[in-house]
């Protein structure tokens, strides 16, 4: 109790002193529209993850933005190709940082090698269209316009230009923050995410160069939905990172076009939440809706190592199309905090049984069958990043004591056939390992013959395994004496 | 009258071959009513018989027409009527860059000079609602734009880089006889601009909402016309002195000039 009181005089009396030293040097506005700019300056752009330096406590200022629209090719996923339309050449778009009374001179030029006309709707502009009716600039040219920020908050921006669905769903938005006056409480670090959905002619994980498919679009039947821009994007070494006792600030949105999110981060509780980017301050937060078209500032102090996966909490969207990050955070660990694992018992309550994901089709097989040994090595590294990694690891390393290593596995190599059949029916009970005991649960794939002759193949040509190759004969041959 | 009438029908029966003798690298349109995605109110449109160009104009033919109007040359030409791109692809006057194809649909041209490319031939632009109307068609139907095939395949040049380095021709020419409307170039038309300025100064106030967010969906008649949205949002992003890397054009003919000719 004696804290908070301590606190809250604090607060007051800097309260206080701040106001009383403003007073002398500065005017304070009632009206932001009024607030004067100081020079000019040109605004630092980010791409994502990543944000420019704080804008809250300079003065406001004539702010210089140029935006340049290019349509180009990237990775959607592994072997996943999209034609991206792009504000400064990333999905989401380079995140621009102002400050309440800023007159931002917005300069958004169409690369000439682009095929469409383009806008820009700022949802932070109060004016009509949000800047999309003076910005609409034909391939070659650029448009300008300025706006002034007059109300405070973290905002989303994107193309307007018919047909506007297309526009969105091949990655034209971003965010634009507005800092009030004094900016916003100082962290140690902040981040930029911002969710989209993806719709392609082919399913989810179909090879190749996935022109955007307008049915999928219109039923809002995503086959991808991803954070910046790529499933990837957020994961491995292009996790965001962090360190124990550290703030941590991220700057949310979600570009849409047709889903909400429900941004979670697994293992934290959101300190702060700045509720749909604007004033209202929501604490102790678990999961926040994000609406396409809008975002959240999310504030949190991390407590404790580990990685947190930042996930959309339509739990499938996370695991199954891509709405996955990681948030690695490293540090001294605080068993008061968060214990780690105590004890490993065995609970049995139906008895022993093989796990299985229900299943109602027929699993298809790979639409492109591999070809040569190499394509085999290729189509097989990506179907265990799918499917392998979470548990064996990128190196087949496993996991101590409760997922058994594939590197350099004594009982991988030691017979064939048997790997065939976990893989295809999975796997549960004792087993010994380079010299440790297992006792864990795989369940059976949902893999196509082709695709575990692939894996398979990836496997035992990978980490020091006995160059066996698998072929798809040999899996049906396992399948058929079941 | 109904002698007349007759002597008109006559005549053309009998001059009905010549009237079909087409010109040269052109093909005739037979007009008729249909629905465009975006008319001046929405609705039927009619389109009367012309000739269309079977290509779009090409590099080596522009060549041709700058030896012969040296108003269009690159160093000569009247900045209001061109803008700093017109013609960046060429290293000279009478010259492309070695990079360039002589058989590639010309681009980097203004309105104005496609214009009077046209006129020059004894042609003109295509309005929007001709362009429209030949364009609408696959190798097999008149209207394809109800299916999928169609809409799929003028998406898939979005995806395709560069294509207006392509040779001309080497798309399926569609029922009518013609080649390249969708996959090479975006085209000039006539009047590419008129569905945006409508000429009444109430609805010129509000031109902005034609084509962004809500209005745009408003006024269409086909929501599913992606490809055609494009279009129009393209001509809507135009002013007639820009050129582009991705705009060309190909000119029209009308039939009653023959007709008149003939008779």
């Amino acid at each position: 109790m004696k804290r908070p009181h301590f606190l809250l005089w604090f607060s007051i009396a800097a309260m206080l002193f701040l106001t009383s030293c403003m007073d002398k040097e500065e005017k304070v506005y009632d009206n932001p529209a009024d607030i004067p700019v100081f020079r000019e300056m040109n605004a630092e752009l980010t791409s994502p993850p990543f944000v420019p330096r704080p804008a809250g406590k300079r003065k406001a200022k004539k702010l210089i933005v140029k935006m340049e629209i290019l349509e180009k090719e990237g990775e959607l996923t592994d072997g996943v190709r999209y034609m991206y339309w792009t504000f400064g050449g990333t999905v989401p778009g380079s995140f621009i940082r102002t400050r309440e009374g800023d007159e931002v001179e917005f300069h958004l030029q169409n690369h000439p090698n682009n095929k469409l006309p383009h806008n820009i709707d700022l949802h932070a502009v109060t004016g009509p269209g949000g800047g999309a009716e003076s910005s609409f600039v034909a391939p070659g040219h650029e448009k300008v316009f300025s706006f002034k920020t007059i109300n405070p908050g973290l905002y989303v921006y994107h193309c307007a230009t018919a047909p506007v669905g297309m526009h969105i769903a091949n990655g034209m938005y971003g965010l634009i923050l507005v800092e009030p006056e004094g900016g916003l409480p100082e962290v140690d670090r902040e981040y930029y995410i911002m969710q989209g959905d993806f719709y392609t002619k082919g399913a989810n994980g179909e090879r190749g160069l996935q022109p955007f498919d307008m049915q999928k679009a219109v039923d809002e039947k995503a086959d991808y939905v991803v954070f910046n821009g790529k499933v990837g994007a957020l994961t491995g070494d292009n996790a965001i990172t962090a360190k124990v006792g550290e703030t941590i600030r991220l700057f949310v949105g979600n570009g849409g076009p047709g889903l909400v999110s429900s941004f979670h981060v697994i293992g934290e509780i959101f300190d702060r939440v700045h509720v749909e980017g604007g004033n209202l301050i929501n604490e102790n937060v678990q999961t926040t809706l994000i609406p396409a078209g809008g975002a959240a500032m999310i504030e949190f102090r991390v407590d404790v190592p580990g990685t947190f996966i930042l996930v959309d909490h339509s739990i499938f969207r996370a695991f199954n199309k891509g709405a996955l990050g990681m948030l690695k955070v490293e540090g001294e660990k605080d068993k008061k905090i968060y214990s780690g694992e105590i004890r490993d018992d065995i609970y049995l309550p139906e008895g022993p049984g093989i796990q299985s994901m229900p299943t109602t089709d027929e699993i298809v097989a790979s639409e492109v069958p591999a070809k040569s040994f190499e394509e085999q090595m290729e189509f097989g590294k990506q179907a265990y990043m799918q499917t392998c990694f979470a548990c064996h690891q990128a190196e087949g390393q496993g996991v101590p004591n409760a997922f058994p290593p594939l590197a350099k596995s004594d009982y991988l190599n030691a017979d064939v056939d048997r790997a065939i059949g976990i893989v295809l029916h999975g796997k549960t009970g004792e087993i010994t390992v380079n010299g440790n005991k297992y006792n864990s649960v795989m369940t059976r794939q949902m893999l196509s013959s082709d695709e575990i002759a692939n894996v398979l193949t990836y496997v035992y040509n990978s980490w020091e395994n006995s160059k066996k190759v698998v072929t798809k004969a040999m899996v049906e041959k396992v399948k058929n004496s079941k | 009258m109904k002698n007349q009438v007759f002597m008109l029908v006559f005549t053309l029966l009998v001059f009905q071959p010549l009237l079909f003798a087409q010109s040269k690298g052109m093909v005739s349109i037979k007009g008729s009513r249909y629905i465009p995605l975006y008319g001046r109110d929405s609705t039927v449109v009619e389109v009367n018989n012309f000739e269309i160009d079977i290509y779009p104009v090409t590099n080596a033919d522009y060549v041709n027409f700058v030896k012969k109007y040296p108003r269009w040359q690159k160093s000569k030409v009247i900045k209001l009527f061109a803008d700093a791109s017109y013609l960046s692809n060429w290293k000279s006057d009478l010259e492309l860059k070695d990079s360039e194809k002589p058989d590639s649909p010309v681009t980097y041209i203004s309105w104005f000079a496609a214009k009077d490319y046209c006129e020059c031939q004894g042609k003109r632009l295509p309005t929007v609602d001709e362009w429209e109307y030949v364009a609408m068609s696959d190798e097999t139907t008149k209207d394809a734009r109800n299916k999928a095939s169609y809409n799929q395949q003028i998406l898939a040049w979005y995806e395709a880089p560069r294509s207006n380095e392509n040779k001309i021709g080497q798309h399926q020419k569609n029922v009518w006889g013609v080649h390249d409307l969708h996959g090479l170039v975006w085209e000039w038309t006539l009047d590419f601009n008129s569905v945006l300025i409508t000429g009444e100064s109430r609805k010129d106030v509000d031109k902005d909402s034609n084509l962004f967010c809500g209005s745009a969906a408003l006024n269409a008649t086909d929501l599913m016309n992606y490809a055609a949205f494009m279009r129009y949002a393209i001509r809507g992003s135009l002013k007639a002195k820009y050129s582009m890397k991705n705009l060309g054009f190909r000119c029209v003919k009308d039939i009653n000039d023959k007709i008149n000719e003939n008779l």
